[in-house]
């Protein structure tokens, strides 16, 4: 009966797939319609061909096949993303990359990147994990059934419906949300799916409390659900086409905009990837949290403090004073609430530092324990209104928000993901923990070399842009600082290659880590090994 | 799970733990750090007096407009107002002079060429390039040169920013318009070729020929001049001296005989586009910055 009520919706959806490749009216919905239909009907034909045949026995105990799907596309999508974002960093060095072709312009190839990075890459990463860290600490299986493979498939389909519409010219250019209308919909679906899937796994849990790294996973799912409907009310300009009219209009559309975009960094980079480091480092280093009372008033002192600080944004803009000010100040207020996650986190290696020379995949999660750090002292010193003056519009922002994504969420999610793949495989250990430490110096000074040549160029066009002459007026033309950041640039895009250097390696290793080969090597460190459990 | 009655202490730090365990995983008991807690409220304590110097708490119809009753507005309007004043003993007289009036006083002149630098940079370096040697080829002129389109005295400059080139905000706009030969069926295929042909041959590149010459007197000679070196006044080009605004391969110039060229420049004063515009100062000034860049032409006496 069941399997007859997806039929006729798959059938439902793919007829008016079919009718969207017909009628529409711009390449991007085209493309993603036909995948709709493809997806649709391999769907239909695959439900088909399973009927009648007798259903597996429901299987008990954690659920753990579709983390694993998830860890391998957390992988891949970060290859892709890091791929996409050196290529764009050397399109600003060497403009003739672009190839004189709108599908290969920075103007698409950036929303490609940003989104392949922080939700294909960091998505896939805070689902999978969130998954395995749910049923770990609740000690009971994955509410809903099936429903966390379609959530799986669901956000991957978000993902390719993402991809291509940017490619073929789909946005509604609002930075961190430039998904068209029709794939906001099915993301918000996906969404409620998952909501479902973890409260419903916290409502089953056998534990007594709800351990610290769940408050945070659910207070990212809550959050990033309301900030994704509010920001993406839209009045589509026909049912047939990507294009769109926001709701809001002038400052208000540019204030509810970043009111999603900082609390994008707020609420998906910062408090989901907080979940993982609760539950990763203490495991880790096999140590207990440092500060129950710490994680309790951090947690509500960020996300209480972090919700207001979005004008920091619109410093100096048609945005009212009273609202900028605002912004400023809970910017600064939101330095040690920040900043207790990094106490929690690095302090829990208290009576385990010695793992930090032994164990490579520690160092990663405490070098991105520091990065966060750094990133959220940072981030309010960038929201003074004086500081902002000069850093703002500059890349001393790009830099900032890399050594945040570069060394926080991609380092946490690394070391995650060495955590779970020998765990989710049965495997004794990881192919080679050398490779792992190669992949951490890779990282590391890849983000250094990011970091640094940003705050250079950041620093030095922003200093450009308001130098005068005695006489008042200004010096330098816009196209002075392009000239003057091109050296910075290299060095930028270097970086990303050591970046992206470091995460092939580790799919390399995790590859032969799930192929259950195990690489001999001098001296096998016991730190690294897995804990018989 | 715990057992309430008895203290867990961690054996390494002796601080109790929480007695709660999730997957092996415990928590201890140790208070808020000190600086930590003082840092927090200090963050607080600051928040709120700055929100009281400044503007921030909303209100039904406004906000708290702050103590020190800054506005970031009026910070702005400061700042140019005082900037305006600090050059407006030169910028007075620019004023009423004119361009060459301006042109002989040194001191006006010095501060003329700084500023028309400066506004060049914001304004005009987008398609002249930061150098203002233009994009060769691509339409954008040249200004280190004396090869002008439309005149290279102050005034024909002056003008030339003033009013910009075939655009329609401005109706006092540089205005002209060459055939287009070939789209239009003017020309044949074969004519054009021979018209390019003469046309090269004028900057002594290769041959040239009889009919190209005869088609070019009929067609083109009537603003270019009979020898091609072209006329100011009607912003047609100099063909005779091989520096080319649209490139000078045959192709490109059979290219620009077939489609013609009409390139568009923007006109500056601010009564065609309002607070984006030049001030009339700013515009002198920008005239005696491209004039003496190197091309700058002298006015002929009167006559």
């Amino acid at each position: 009966m069941a399997d007859i009520f997806k039929l006729v919706a798959l059938g439902i959806v793919a007829v008016f797939a079919a009718m969207g490749v017909n009628f529409a009216r711009d390449l991007a919905y085209q493309a993603n319609a036909l995948t709709v239909l493809a997806v649709a009907l391999g769907l239909f034909v695959h439900i088909v061909r399973s009927m009648g045949r007798p259903k597996p026995a429901p299987e008990t105990g954690y659920m753990d096949e579709v983390i694993r799907y998830g860890v391998i596309a957390t992988a891949l999508w970060g290859v892709v993303g890091f791929l996409a974002g050196t290529y764009i960093a050397f399109q600003l060095a060497f403009p003739d990359l672009n190839w004189g072709l709108s599908y290969t312009s920075f103007g698409r190839l950036r929303p490609l990147h940003t989104s392949a990075v922080i939700f294909a890459f960091g998505g896939n990463a805070l689902i999978c994990t969130s998954f395995y860290v749910v049923q770990r600490t609740c000690a009971t299986r994955l509410w809903g059934g099936n429903l966390a493979w379609f959530v799986f498939w669901g956000f991957q389909l978000v993902i390719v419906l993402g991809a291509t519409s940017y490619l073929l010219g789909g946005s509604q250019s609002r930075e961190y949300a430039e998904l068209a209308w029709h794939i906001d919909i099915w993301l918000t679906v996906v969404w409620v799916a998952y909501l479902a899937v973890f409260m419903g796994t916290l409502f089953n849990r056998k534990e007594r409390h709800i351990y610290v790294a769940n408050w945070f996973y659910l207070s990212f799912i809550v959050t990033v659900a309301m900030l994704h409907v509010v920001n993406n009310l839209a009045w589509p300009v026909s049912v047939w086409g990507s294009e769109s009219y926001s709701l809001f209009s002038g400052v208000q559309d540019a204030m509810t905009q970043w009111w999603y975009g900082h609390n994008a960094v707020g609420f998906f980079l910062t408090a989901g990837f907080l979940g993982m480091m609760y539950y990763f480092v203490p495991k880790q280093a096999e140590r207990p949290v440092y500060s129950y009372k710490l994680s309790i008033i951090h947690f509500w002192a960020l996300i209480f403090l972090y919700i207001w600080a979005g004008p920091h944004h619109l410093h100096y803009t048609a945005l009212p004073d009273w609202a900028q000010t605002l912004g400023m100040v809970f910017s600064i207020m939101l330095w040690m609430p920040s900043w207790g996650g990094m106490i929690n986190g690095l302090m829990t290696l208290n009576g385990a530092w010695d793992k930090l020379r032994t164990d490579p995949v520690i160092r990663m999660l405490v070098v991105s324990v520091g990065f966060y750090g750094m990133s959220t002292f940072e981030g309010p010193m960038m929201s003074i209104k004086a500081v902002n003056s000069l850093s703002h519009y500059t890349d001393w922002t790009i830099g900032h928000v890399h050594s945040g994504a570069l060394g926080w969420n991609g380092m946490i999610t690394f070391g995650a993901l060495y955590f779970l793949v020998p765990r989710l495989w049965n495997r004794a250990r990881l192919y080679s923990l050398a490779m792992v430490s190669w992949h951490f110096w890779l990282a590391t000074i890849g983000i250094v070399l990011y970091a640094s040549s940003m705050w250079v160029t950041g620093i030095m066009e922003g200093l450009m842009w308001r130098e005068v002459d005695s006489q008042g007026f200004l010096v330098n033309s816009f196209a002075d600082t392009v000239g003057a950041k091109f050296p910075m640039y290299i060095v930028r895009g270097l970086g990303g290659v050591l970046y992206l250097t470091g995460a092939v390696i580790m799919c390399v290793n995790l590859y032969q880590t799930i192929r259950g080969r195990l690489r001999e090597e001098r001296e096998p460190l016991a730190a690294g090994a897995v804990a018989a459990e | 799970m715990a057992d309430h009655d008895r203290k867990d202490i961690d054996d390494i730090t002796g601080t109790e733990t929480t007695q709660h365990e999730w997957d092996g995983i415990k928590e201890l008991d140790t208070p808020l750090p000190k600086w930590w807690l003082y840092t927090f409220y200090g963050t607080i304590a600051w928040a709120l007096v700055y929100t009281v110097l400044f503007p921030a708490w909303p209100l039904i119809s406004s906000a708290t407009a702050g103590v020190l009753g800054y506005s970031s507005r009026a910070e702005v309007h400061e700042a140019i107002a005082e900037h305006t004043a600090a050059q407006s003993i030169y910028t007075d007289r620019i004023a009423e002079l004119s361009i060459d009036e301006v042109a002989s006083d040194a001191e006006l002149m010095q501060f003329a060429q700084a500023g028309g630098a400066a506004i060049f940079a914001t304004y005009c370096s987008q398609c002249h390039g930061a150098g203002a040697a233009g994009v060769q080829a691509s339409g954008y002129p040249n200004l280190l040169d004396d090869d002008w389109i439309w005149g290279g005295t102050r005034d024909a400059i002056e003008y030339t920013i003033r009013h910009g080139i075939r655009n329609e905000l401005d109706y006092d706009a540089r205005l002209s318009e060459m055939p287009r030969f070939g789209a239009d069926e003017i020309l044949g295929a074969e004519e054009i070729a021979a018209v390019a042909d003469h046309v090269l041959s004028l900057s002594g590149q290769g041959e040239g020929n009889e009919d190209g010459a005869a088609l070019f007197a009929d067609n083109c000679a009537a603003c270019h001049g009979k020898d091609g070196t072209g006329n100011h006044d009607l912003g047609a080009p100099n063909l005779a001296d091989a520096i080319w605004l649209y490139g000078g391969s045959r192709e490109k110039v059979i290219e620009s005989i077939h489609y013609a060229r009409a390139g568009v420049m923007p006109p500056w004063n601010e009564e065609a586009r309002g607070a984006s515009g030049l001030s009339d100062t700013e515009i002198k000034q920008v005239a005696l910055y491209v004039h003496s860049l190197g091309g700058g032409v002298e006015a002929a006496p009167e006559e």
